[in-house]
């Protein structure tokens, strides 16, 4: 791997990037056009970590090798290396990689307290960009016997122990290292592997971690303390620490891996990690709090940024294949159902539910299969979207200081930091939400799900580049951010929803656009309606809620905001916050016909369709 | 000629198959190079670490945890057995004191200075591996386990659930479109595989459950049946461990669906035959279907040996295949046409297709996704 501090950002004019996932190597090809950077041409091809091949740089050289057939640029030489430096016609100046291949960074994290450290320290694995197979506390209410069971089966890349405040008491934190190295948790990668050990707690307790872990078998790394007072969150070194280990042990391990960090420009990411850091650089390059989401066939991550703070949840059994079956059972049927405007047979749902369980790379072929899917789908980001809103708060076991004013009004630490009326950019990726065949399904699958307040921009990824643009960020934030504005992001439009709950018919708000100039009206509670507002254009609202609604001034009170158009338009949404369907099967019906009319969801096909 | 690749199930009248069997940590290696083993034959056994039973000893007799070392009664390394005391408190003035017994039978393996904490090993765990498929060992792999050579038919299912088991194939039905219901099954069926046609009812189920039945094999099941049976909803498709009294596999899906002619007949022509099967499926990472092996013996030369793909996975015209999804979902056919270009789907996206004809002589255009070869 070349050193990263040795790049000279401005003599790059072409950028390789691929991201390794579980199934598709995907690459894209990034070029400096008129002093601008824009993505170009693109490539895919078969992961390739598993038998015959097990060597990931096979799927790598692939990928480039279509990129290299559609731009007529030559990228591969004879001996199958990268060309580096660019010339006119060849290769590229860095090549720089993500990898999310043979199921990403698996992860165990333990804590003294669950709310506390033990909830640190899972917001730092995740924010690194693993899967948090368990979180062990003291008090996660299972007995420490159960406890050691569950380490026993897990098999874990490597563990981040956290616990106590800096010179607290070493106690508790030192019990919880006393069971996991009896339990001996077996490491994916064989016999061979040292299981690493983070430890990131109490700064006094570090002695006894030494000797707890001191009789083989693990391979123990100390680290700042992630909480090193109840009033401070410190994750910036775990998860360095955790990114190091990844490339060093867990990486090393995967077929092939050992090739493609020798041929990276900087260290390789994991995919999640990456998405994270991408969407954190234009949030704060912006100044807006943004949240994205990632729905796939297995899981669902939701990426949030509020006032600088980032928050990454991992959903694991929500998805739209692998785990369609587990959606309908959290979510239930009747539930998913009123979403669905048509006729359905519910017991017959539920066979097909299971067949795309077992079968899951088919795709729609009809209406109603693809109306019945995206009902799903809005359920699956819903419950994510809440487990994320739980997940994302202000530290808990703070002490506040409270006066007598305070007694009604303050919240006890904890509360979640998720604002949808402060939330200004949702972005969408992931099959479902990607591959919509029209946008408005896309934006309006997000806007159900995730019940945006006030005005929000919405967008997808056009083909989920997120993953190298973050790995490219650290590297190149220019180029990252060039790109990310230009090429990767589809902009759908903007999304007007004021919060409160009236009376059907009655006005919610009125509105108007450029003073009146491009369109004005009226919306009354319950409905929806779209206004065109193209890609390229932007204009001036004025939104003036009724009494007793809030648009983000307060309730009542007008917003007056420069807005962006997109492949959708303008959403005017009057159907209240929070959203309610009704709940008699026939009202649900007609409300749920309603908004498909008006924002033209499903429009009737030609007959060419199959 | 155009073709397209698609992956399908395994339906072989004969093929070699080779099965590895490893023990999941590092152990003894039972069998030899050119051994021939039954199914029961155990090939590879080792012992894991026993069960972890921690205590707080210094709470428990209100010692400070530094002091524990010289109250234990029992030193690290020393056995102790269930209720045996292990640690006494000092007392006051040599009286009152607190004796603490041991929570399980094991090795005391630590006795922590810091927090007062001891662990007590348990007993190893005797992990052993048996060899599943009748056959010869092909390769040995030292301190891991085998593989096992031997010509089987081999019928992969789309889903199933319980693990392995082996028995003698029996016939239920009377064709591939029978549904298997209660009645078919009778107590001669104990310990045997019972093949159906069609769906397999939670009535039929129950009775083979009833009856000692080894393993069911049908065409379909229903997702409420399957419900009642495993008593929870499966959400995702990692089955195997399921302890249920009886393995299950379908071979074509959920609902009322029909087995496949061709598997029907292969398990027809082999029926009385042993067979093993494992219904452990896992579609995520590393696709795992649930299997039918049946050891053919030496003197059998089916006349379709040759039968298999030469272009594993590759769609071409005339090629067997099974539709997947709905409006078409189970139906099967041949590939009649690949057209190149997308076209616009009823759902309204672009997708590659191809030409079915049906086996009613009907041609219906589906996506290509939602096709599966039916594998020699």
């Amino acid at each position: 791997m070349n050193d990263t501090q040795k790049i000279d950002t401005d003599a790059i004019n072409v950028i390789l990037a691929t991201d390794c996932g579980s199934t598709t190597t995907k690459a894209i090809m990034i070029e400096k056009v008129d002093g601008v950077y824009r993505q170009t041409w693109r490539g895919e091809a078969p992961t390739t970590v598993e038998e015959p091949f097990a060597n990931v740089t096979v799927g790598v050289l692939n990928a480039l090798t279509e990129i290299q057939e559609v731009s007529g640029r030559r990228l591969i030489d004879d001996a199958g290396e990268i060309i580096r430096p660019a010339t006119a016609t060849e290769g590229c100046d860095i090549y720089i990689s993500t990898s999310s291949a043979g199921g990403g960074l698996q992860m165990m994290v333990a804590g003294v307290v669950r709310e506390m450290t033990a909830a640190s320290a899972k917001r730092a694995a995740l924010g690194a960009g693993a899967i948090v197979m368990d979180t062990i506390a003291a008090n996660d209410k299972r007995r420490p016997h159960e406890q050691i069971q569950r380490i026993r089966e897990l098999r874990p890349d490597m563990v981040l122990i956290s616990g106590g405040t800096d010179g607290g008491d070493t106690k508790k934190v030192t019990e919880i290292s006393e069971m996991i190295a009896p339990a001996k948790p077996r490491p994916r990668f064989g016999k061979s592997y040292e299981l690493p050990i983070i430890f990131a707690g109490n700064d006094k307790a570090r002695p006894e971690i030494e000797r707890v872990f001191s009789d083989g078998g693990f391979d123990l790394k100390i680290t700042d303390n992630l909480r090193p007072t109840l009033e401070q969150e410190n994750l910036g070194p775990a998860r360095d620490m955790i990114h190091d280990v990844f490339l060093e042990h867990v990486m090393a391990h995967a077929p092939g891996y050992d090739t493609l960090m020798s041929i990276t420009d900087a260290p390789i990411m994991p995919t999640p990690g990456a998405v994270g850091d991408i969407l954190q650089t234009i949030a704060k390059g912006r100044g807006i709090n943004a949240v994205g989401v990632d729905i796939g066939g297995a899981t669902t991550d939701v990426f949030s940024v509020f006032d600088g703070t980032f928050n990454r949840t991992v959903s694991a059994n929500l998805g739209m294949s692998y785990s369609i079956s587990n959606v309908c059972a959290e979510a239930t049927m009747p539930t998913i159902l009123r979403w669905v405007h048509l006729d359905m047979d519910e017991h017959e749902l539920r066979n097909r539910v299971k067949n795309k369980m077992i079968r899951p790379t088919t795709i729609p072929q009809t209406m109603e299969a693809l109306v019945f899917e995206q009902a799903v789908a809005r359920e699956a980001l819903r419950l994510a979207y809440i487990q994320h809103k739980a997940f994302a708060t202000t530290l808990k076991g703070v002490q506040q200081q409270r006066t007598v004013g305070d007694t009604f009004t303050q919240q006890s630490g904890g509360e979640t930091i998720v604002n949808n009326m402060k939330l200004d950019l949702l972005v969408a990726s992931g099959g479902v939400l990607s591959h919509a065949p029209r946008m408005h399904q896309t934006a309006m699958l997000m806007i159900d799900a995730f019940e945006p307040e006030g005005i929000t921009e919405l967008a997808k990824d056009s083909i989920f580049m997120m993953p190298h643009l973050g790995v490219l960020a650290s590297v190149h934030p220019k180029a990252a951010m060039e790109v990310f504005e230009r090429d990767c992001l589809v902009y759908l439009g903007t999304c007007v929803a004021a919060k409160g709950i009236g009376k059907e018919g009655k006005n919610c708000f009125s509105w108007s656009l450029d003073g009146g100039t491009r369109g004005s009206g009226d919306i009354a509670f319950g409905r929806i309606e779209m206004i065109e507002l193209g890609p390229d254009e932007t204009a001036e609202i004025e939104v003036r809620p009724a009494r007793g609604f809030d648009v983000g001034a307060g309730p009542g009170k007008p917003v007056t905001k420069m807005i962006r158009g997109g492949t959708v338009g303008l959403i005017l949404d009057a159907r209240g916050r929070a959203l309610a369907l009704p709940e008699e099967r026939a009202e649900c019906r007609e409300a749920v016909t309603r908004t498909i009319d008006a924002i033209g969801l499903y429009p009737d096909l030609e007959g060419s369709a199959v | 000629m155009a073709k397209a690749y698609t992956p399908g199930l395994k339906v072989s009248s004969r093929t070699t198959h080779l099965a590895h069997r490893i023990l999941p940590i590092s152990g003894e290696v039972k069998a030899s190079l050119g051994d021939v083993v039954d199914a029961e034959t155990v090939v590879a056994e080792t012992f894991m670490d026993g069960d972890i039973t921690p205590l707080n000893v210094a709470n428990l007799i209100a010692a400070q945890p530094g002091d524990l070392p010289e109250l234990m009664l029992k030193k690290e390394g020393e056995r102790v057995e269930k209720d045996e005391p292990i640690a006494r408190s000092k007392g006051m003035f040599g009286m009152f004191k607190t004796e603490c017994k041991a929570p399980a039978s094991g090795v005391l393996e630590a006795i922590s200075k810091a927090t007062g904490q001891i662990m007590i090993r348990g007993e190893s765990i005797p992990v052993q591996v048996k060899a599943y498929l009748p056959g010869r060992v092909v390769e040995v792999l030292p301190e891991e386990g085998v593989v096992i050579e031997n010509e089987v038919a081999l019928i992969q299912g789309i889903f199933g659930v319980g693990g392995e088991t082996s028995g003698t194939l029996v016939m239920a039905c009377a064709s591939h479109d029978e549904g298997l219901d209660a009645d078919a099954i009778d107590g001669s069926m104990a310990g045997q595989i019972v093949v159906g046609g069609a769906r397999m009812t939670a009535a039929a189920i129950r009775k083979a459950q009833e009856v000692g039945v080894a393993a069911i094999v049908s065409g379909g099941i229903d997702d409420s049946d399957l419900k009642a049976i495993l008593g929870y909803d499966l959400g995702v498709a990692i089955t195997g461990s399921e302890k249920i009294g009886l393995t299950l596999i379908v071979t074509e899906g959920f609902g009322e669906i029909s087995m496949a002619r061709r598997t029907y007949e292969l398990l027809t022509s082999n029926a009385g035959r042993t067979a093993s099967v494992n219904g452990a499926t896992q579609i995520r990472a590393g696709v795992m279907r649930p299997e039918i092996l049946i050891p053919l013996a030496s003197d059998a030369k089916d006349g379709d040996s040759a039968q298999s793909s030469t272009d594993s996975g590759v769609l071409a015209i005339g090629t067997p295949i099974r539709v997947i999804r709905d409006p078409y979902f189970g139906s099967i056919g041949t590939v009649a046409a690949l057209p190149e270009a997308p076209q616009v789907l009823g759902s309204g996206s672009k997708s590659r297709v191809l030409d079915v004809s049906l086996e009613s002589g009907e041609v219906v255009t589906v996506p290509r996704a939602n096709v599966e070869l039916i594998e020699a």
